[in-house]
């Protein structure tokens, strides 16, 4: 198990889509290794035969009949975004500036 | 006796006891609600619990509430008694912003079922209170918009991340509010602010339109200044609801009853278990527990132990993997929760060029280094060729601390703990070390990663340092009354041997004009 390098960092940040200055780089990359390093005490129960608890009460899946329902207005679902236009979200280019 | 006419006297009421007298007609709603928001107005400058108040919203409420109750109108219980919500849960018409700049005035178009819940048993709601940005936090240093203060000590955290809910109690400013807990963020600000939190069994408060960190752990609950305010306005808000997919289908504990029982002061035939990894003897995990924690705890376990209670001890071992499950869980959700904040829905956008360029400036100038650090952690352990090694581990982990409880739920009725190591720390001692921020957290998490309920209630203040210290309870899960029966009856067993509550001991604040 190896701590997480500042490249590492960078990838992953660009992954998450969270753009970083050599500056938040330098900043952040020892602290998330730390944690990282710290953390990796779970890998001692990795083997042990037990299963894996992804919610913490046991329920079921709660169903409804498929009917419309009332809901948002289009004006009200729209009215936080940072741009509309025809009744849509309205969003900058999604191709790169060299396609 | 309350002097009704005497707003001092009257922001320093129980909400039960304010219940009483708009029943009585000793006093109004307005007069209540007016007297909470001039304490706001004088004293939240220097503590910073609120980032909005709606005076106008809240007067109206009021208003409408003594109006009703003039004409005869049958009323919920605690109508007309103001309240504080955490800044995390979606308000119509009112700022939402969850302690982040990503989401600086934005606007929700609609309530969380709590707001709803709130708005139904016709509550004043005074505003939205301070927290760290997306609840990620032990301190609400994380807030984008500046930290709140312990009313206790200005210098000093009041705890996170719903520190703003656990401050506006101790100032006086609210008599009730709503914190979330998702690893321990209603309890831990409520043991160094002096006040009473729950974090209810997961699912049985409706986390629709509570903003998502951790979807397997974030439980809402009550926050309050006693056992019995917390237990009225826990059944407020609790109950099944059809828009959480999580919520219990089952009926809301008897909480209140629960509560009055314990008030009585007999606790015989209820075994408590003392959890020998968090009693702060340094082989606990965590170790460091401050002496007069330590103190305050052994004094109230003898109190509980005069009520009648047989006192057992139980062990937890697999407790030590609590805090590493914990910050891999989160993140890990936290990072999937987090990506909706992409700039095309809502909040900020910083238009760079593409949309893809677009979000990575979004999110770079809207979160903060709390966030950035545990978005990344998540999306590291959910990678590929990490995730057995991390996230499937912590999982893994989340069985054996289940275990751990339902064996100790064996010899015991509840566990009991401190709720933090230390008294609340100065605000800068730990921002730049997030390790030493997490370990806030070391006797609260085990809770949320099972899924039980538990309660923080003050147990006094250390000799040391003169600051509060929390008693932590903890039950089985749909088990919460256990947590106020039991809360009830040490709070009364402390009162009665203090001559009053905590909070009357707590520093008068300066009040500006």
């Amino acid at each position: 198990m190896s701590s997480l390098e500042r490249t590492d960092v960078a990838r992953l940040a660009a992954l998450a889509r969270i753009d970083m200055t050599d500056q938040d780089l330098d900043r952040l990359s020892g602290q998330i290794s730390a944690i990282v390093d710290a953390v990796a005490k779970v890998a001692e129960v990795a083997d042990s035969d037990v299963s894996a608890t992804s919610h913490p009460i046991p329920m079921a899946n709660i169903h409804r009949e498929d009917v419309v329902r009332p809901s948002l207005t289009q004006e009200q679902a729209l009215s936080g975004a940072p741009a509309a236009e025809d009744g849509r979200f309205r969003v900058p280019q999604i191709l790169g500036e060299e396609a | 006796m309350t002097d009704w006419n005497n707003p001092t006297e009257i922001v320093r009421a129980t909400a039960a006891q304010m219940a009483d007298a708009l029943a009585a007609g000793d006093v109004t709603s307005v007069q209540l609600t007016q007297a909470h928001l001039d304490r706001i107005g004088a004293v939240d400058g220097a503590v910073h619990a609120f980032l909005h108040v709606d005076t106008e919203g809240a007067l109206a409420t009021a208003a409408s509430v003594d109006a009703d109750r003039g004409a005869g109108t049958q009323l919920p219980p605690l109508a007309g008694v103001p309240i504080a919500l955490k800044d995390l849960l979606v308000t119509r018409g009112l700022p939402t912003t969850a302690g982040s700049k990503i989401l600086e005035g934005w606007i929700p178009p609609y309530d969380a079922t709590v707001t709803r819940k709130i708005r139904e048993a016709r509550m004043p709601i005074l505003g939205k209170t301070n927290l760290d940005e997306f609840a990620m936090g032990s301190s609400t240093e994380h807030s984008g918009y500046g930290p709140t203060h312990n009313p206790w000590d200005l210098e000093r955290i009041p705890g996170g991340s719903g520190g703003g809910s656990a401050a506006a109690l101790a100032a006086w400013e609210s008599p009730l509010s709503i914190g979330s807990d998702t690893g321990g963020s209603i309890r831990q600000p409520a043991s160094v602010t002096g006040t009473v939190g729950v974090k209810p069994t997961y699912g049985g408060v409706s986390r629709y339109g509570a903003i998502a960190l951790a979807s397997s752990l974030d439980q809402l609950g009550p926050c309050a200044r006693t056992v019995l305010d917390a237990a009225l306005l826990h059944e407020v808000i609790g109950g099944h609801d059809e828009m959480d997919a999580t919520s219990l289908n089952a009926p809301v504990p008897a909480v209140v009853a629960a509560a009055r029982e314990g008030a009585k002061g007999d606790l015989t035939g209820v075994r408590i278990g003392v959890v020998k990894e968090l009693r702060g003897d340094d082989s606990g995990e965590g170790g460091g527990y401050q002496p007069g924690v330590k103190q305050r705890f052994q004094e109230s376990l003898s109190k509980l132990k005069a009520a009648g209670a047989e006192i057992v001890e139980v062990s937890c071992p697999n407790f030590q993997y609590a805090l590493a499950a914990y910050y891999l869980i989160l993140p890990s959700e936290a990072s999937s929760n987090l990506a909706k904040f992409d700039s095309v829905r809502f909040g900020m956008r910083v238009e760079t060029g593409t949309v893809e360029r677009t979000m990575g400036a979004t999110r770079a100038e809207g979160f903060g280094d709390e966030v950035k650090r545990r978005i990344i952690l998540g999306t590291y352990a959910l990678s590929a060729g990490h995730y057995e090694e991390y996230y499937g581990a912590a999982q893994k982990v989340r069985t054996l601390i289940q275990q751990d409880f339902a064996a100790a739920f064996e010899q015991a009725d509840v566990l009991v703990s401190p709720t933090t190591p230390t008294t609340p720390f100065k605000l800068g001692e730990r921002i730049d070390d997030p390790l030493a921020m997490y370990l806030n957290d070391v006797a609260t998490i085990p809770a949320n990663l099972a899924g039980i309920p538990g309660m923080s209630l003050p147990s006094g203040v250390a000799p040391e340092d003169g600051l509060p210290t929390g008693f932590q309870i903890l039950a089985p899960a749909h088990e919460d009354a256990r947590l106020y029966r039991v809360g009830a009856a040490l709070e009364a067993a402390l009162a009665s041997e203090w001559g009053g509550s905590l909070m009357d001991r707590a520093p008068e604040l300066e009040v500006s004009k």
